[in-house]
């Protein structure tokens, strides 16, 4: 799902992003909340008609921004105080108004405040942040006033504990949601710790119900999460990249600044499809990039293309029944030396896979 | 390229209409354009905003002709890549358009007279002061193969002393005939640089020598530099009565309403505009009128009094909650999908997609107001349509306001 912060995706229009085969992007609550404001979206009929968006949106629950952007936000039973960034005032963001916001809103898919606490914390406060969780997720359920229209989804917390994950997970299953999260993650946790959580979540999570791994991410982590079985990602990683002069590819990542490029007359990637692959050479795509508000928009556009094409091909392979085979061809386009990391290949036993055909010298742990 | 004109004094004066039909240089534009018509104006090529997919949900084909300054290309590419990849309209994907190719633009490529010398003209790009030669601007046009091209000139401001002035036709002159001497189409596809400041004779002279060489028309330069728009009426007219009738006449830097308009009052055909580009960074949406032609019984007083009906800022908190289109019943891609509040929100929070979409509608706009022009002159009508306009532009200004409660 890209990452409509503020109700659009950076330098893309709606046409655009149907084109590349987007089905759902992501708008941030506490953004929105701020501006353009959830009574106006609300007078809109929702952020559908707001931004004119025909097919379909998740919401998350404003927690997250609270607790990263934000420097005096504190967190009690109540919900997240902190400081409005627009005046200065005390206010207090709780699970009753996450909804209730959300539900103006008009999202899909919308996410339950849940106590989100940074990996690499450690000590008693996960444990106090993951029971809240569950708290905090019976007042999301209480308040959720469209459950006919928007799915609710919990989000499993505790950190890099598997015990507390486990009680997290089963405690939401019990709530019988329509989708579940697995949250917390992708915060500068070792790659290591991050796949182990994922798999037990998936492991425990119902087989019928979608599983979302917020704020992932990197092509290589979206493989590897769907092979230990979630559904959903979000990440601002592919358009902000872009913005960067980096273009996704196949092989990794293609530095657009590099001087190398000045006078590379291929495309950024001749396997992809996508418009500017098809039109632009990567000698005219340095020259834009980082430059000029074109080079944003043209690079944002194949790296969300690239990102589109990836889910797709995972899908499809799945469906076709070479899931296995199309994670080696990846790995093997990505680390062609056979230096596969090893959380990967780690995470790839667990998965069933086999990928002892990509791996060079290195031999999968006991 | 061929150009024709196909109406002369279109309602008084010189204003005339025209047929243009390009179909050399890299790449097709086998369409009829009519002229006067807006080159729309780019950055390295492309429109600052519009990528090529939504620019092709702009009318056709007005909107696929395209101002491009070969200075932008100046640190990258490379000629030779440049002419691997096969040219403009390759690099560019815009196989379909007519790319007109002149050095100096009013945003990054600005002509900076106190470096120019003998040997070339200098330019203030984004990557500093870069002096020009002839034969470098001509390795650029040959292996990007515009389809129209300006020679390189010594464009002057208005307050320069006469000596300095005289010297900048007389080096656009000879630079003239440097571009040419090495021009694979025996200037088949070039435009002869007029300059001369605000000289009624050097204008002239320009003009006059220009003429004399073997080009498919006139690019002229100079303006927009210093010169008031009462100044320029009279240039325009010494320059245009020095050139032949049947060439094509391309002018750089009128880029308001009223001032093409007198470019056209004064026979030009092909204009370049940076308004669009300005409207769109300040947050503006043009929303003047389209209809004067058509509505004989205009009458000033039934616009709103004191409103200015030429534009809107999107930025202004009374469009929060407004959920109509910024023109009722326009056809462009903005208008067709989003709301004045949409825009606004956009600008409010920074996103890169308000000027997305301000650049199509305001291209949108502009090119209409092109087309009623056109259908103006072809009416006999040119000189009503130029007065009504302006005096409902003025209107605004001039009436009195009621107090708002």
């Amino acid at each position: 799902m890209p990452v409509g912060t503020q109700g659009t995706i950076k330098g893309l229009t709606n046409n655009q992003l149907e084109e590349i085969g987007c089905q759902i992007i992501l708008g941030n609550t506490y953004h929105l909340a701020l501006r353009p404001g959830a009574d106006l979206i609300d007078e809109f009929g929702g952020l559908h008609k707001f931004m004119n968006w025909k097919r379909a949106l998740l919401t998350d629950s404003g927690g997250f921004q609270m607790v990263s952007l934000l420097h005096l936000a504190d967190i009690t039973e109540k919900g997240v105080t902190f400081q409005s960034p627009v005046d200065g005032k005390p206010m207090l963001l709780t699970p009753e108004e996450s909804i209730q916001i959300q539900n103006k809103i008009g999202a899909d898919i919308i996410m339950a405040l849940d106590d989100v606490v940074k990996t690499t914390i450690t000590g008693p406060r996960i444990e106090e942040a993951m029971y809240r969780t569950l708290r905090w997720m019976d007042r999301c359920i209480a308040a959720h006033q469209k459950p006919d229209t928007q799915n609710l989804f919990g989000i499993v917390q505790g950190g890099l504990d598997p015990v507390l994950r486990d009680i997290c997970v089963r405690g939401l299953v019990e709530r019988n949601l329509p989708g579940y999260a697995i949250g917390g993650l992708a915060g500068g946790e070792d790659k290591d710790s991050f796949w182990r959580v994922v798999a037990q979540c998936t492991a425990a999570l119902p087989e019928d119900k979608p599983r979302y791994v917020m704020g992932v991410g990197y092509p290589l982590d979206i493989v590897v999460c769907s092979a230990l079985g979630a559904d959903m990602y979000d990440c601002v990683y592919p358009t902000r990249t872009a913005r960067f002069g980096s273009a996704l590819i196949p092989e990794g990542v293609l530095k657009l600044k590099n001087r190398a490029m000045a006078n590379d007359e291929r495309p950024i990637d001749p396997t992809c499809p996508c418009m500017v692959c098809k039109t632009y050479t990567r000698a005219y795509l340095h020259c834009l990039v980082t430059k000029d508000a074109m080079g944003s928009q043209l690079l944002s556009y194949h790296n969300l293309s690239y990102m589109m094409k990836l889910s797709r091909d995972l899908h499809t392979s799945i469906v076709e029944g070479r899931f296995p085979e199309f994670v080696r061809g990846f790995l093997r386009t990505q680390f062609p030396k056979g230096d596969v990391p090893e959380w990967v290949c780690n995470a790839m036993e667990v998965a069933g896979i086999d990928i002892s055909s990509c791996c060079a010298s290195f031999s999968p742990s006991h | 390229m061929r150009f024709a004109v196909t109406k002369a004094c279109g309602g008084g004066g010189k204003a005339r209409a025209g047929a243009l039909y390009v179909g050399g240089g890299g790449g097709g534009g086998a369409a009829v354009v009519e002229t006067p018509s807006l080159l729309l104006s780019t950055r390295k090529g492309l429109p600052a905003f519009v990528s090529r997919d939504l620019l092709s949900t702009l009318p056709s084909p007005d909107s696929h002709l395209l101002h491009v300054s070969p200075i932008h290309f100046i640190e990258c590419p490379s000629s030779k890549t440049i002419s691997n990849i096969g040219g403009l309209h390759q690099m560019l994907g815009l196989q379909e358009h007519i790319l007109v190719a002149a050095a100096s633009d009013s945003v990054e490529s600005l002509p900076e007279s106190e470096a120019s010398n003998k040997l070339g003209a200098s330019f203030e790009t984004p990557s500093g002061r870069r002096l020009v030669k002839p034969s470098e601007y001509m390795q650029m046009i040959t292996s990007m193969k515009p389809n129209l091209w300006a020679s390189l000139a010594d464009e002057v401001p208005a307050w320069v002393t006469e000596k300095r002035n005289r010297i900048s036709v007389d080096r656009t002159l000879r630079w003239l005939d440097d571009c040419l001497a090495v021009d694979l189409e025996a200037g088949k596809n070039t435009l002869g640089a007029v300059v001369g400041g605000s000289n009624i004779d050097e204008r002239k002279r320009c003009a006059t020598e220009a003429s004399l060489r073997n080009v498919a028309g006139f690019w002229i330069g100079g303006f927009g530099l210093g010169e008031s728009m009462e100044e320029r009426l009279a240039l325009l007219n010494a320059v245009t009565d020095c050139l032949p009738e049947e060439k094509l006449r391309y002018v750089s830097r009128l880029s308001l309403p009223e001032e093409v308009l007198q470019g056209v009052a004064a026979g030009i055909d092909l204009f370049d505009s940076t308004y669009i580009y300005h409207l769109t960074l300040g947050g503006f949406a043009l929303v003047f009128p389209l209809d004067i032609v058509e509505r004989d019984n205009w009458d000033s007083r039934t616009d709103i009094e004191g409103a200015d009906c030429t534009k809107i800022n999107l930025r202004a908190t009374i469009y929060r909650k407004d959920t109509s289109p910024i023109v009722d019943r326009c056809g462009c891609f903005t208008c067709q999908n989003h709301t004045r509040a949409y825009i606004n929100h956009l600008l409010n929070v920074h996103e890169m997609l308000a000027q997305i979409l301000l650049e199509i509608h305001n291209t949108h706009h502009y090119l209409g107001f092109f087309r009623l022009m056109r259908e103006a002159i072809k009416g006999g009508k040119f000189e009503l349509f130029r007065q009504r306009f302006i005096k409902r532009r003025r209107a605004f200004l001039t009436a009195e306001a009621p107090c708002s409660l």
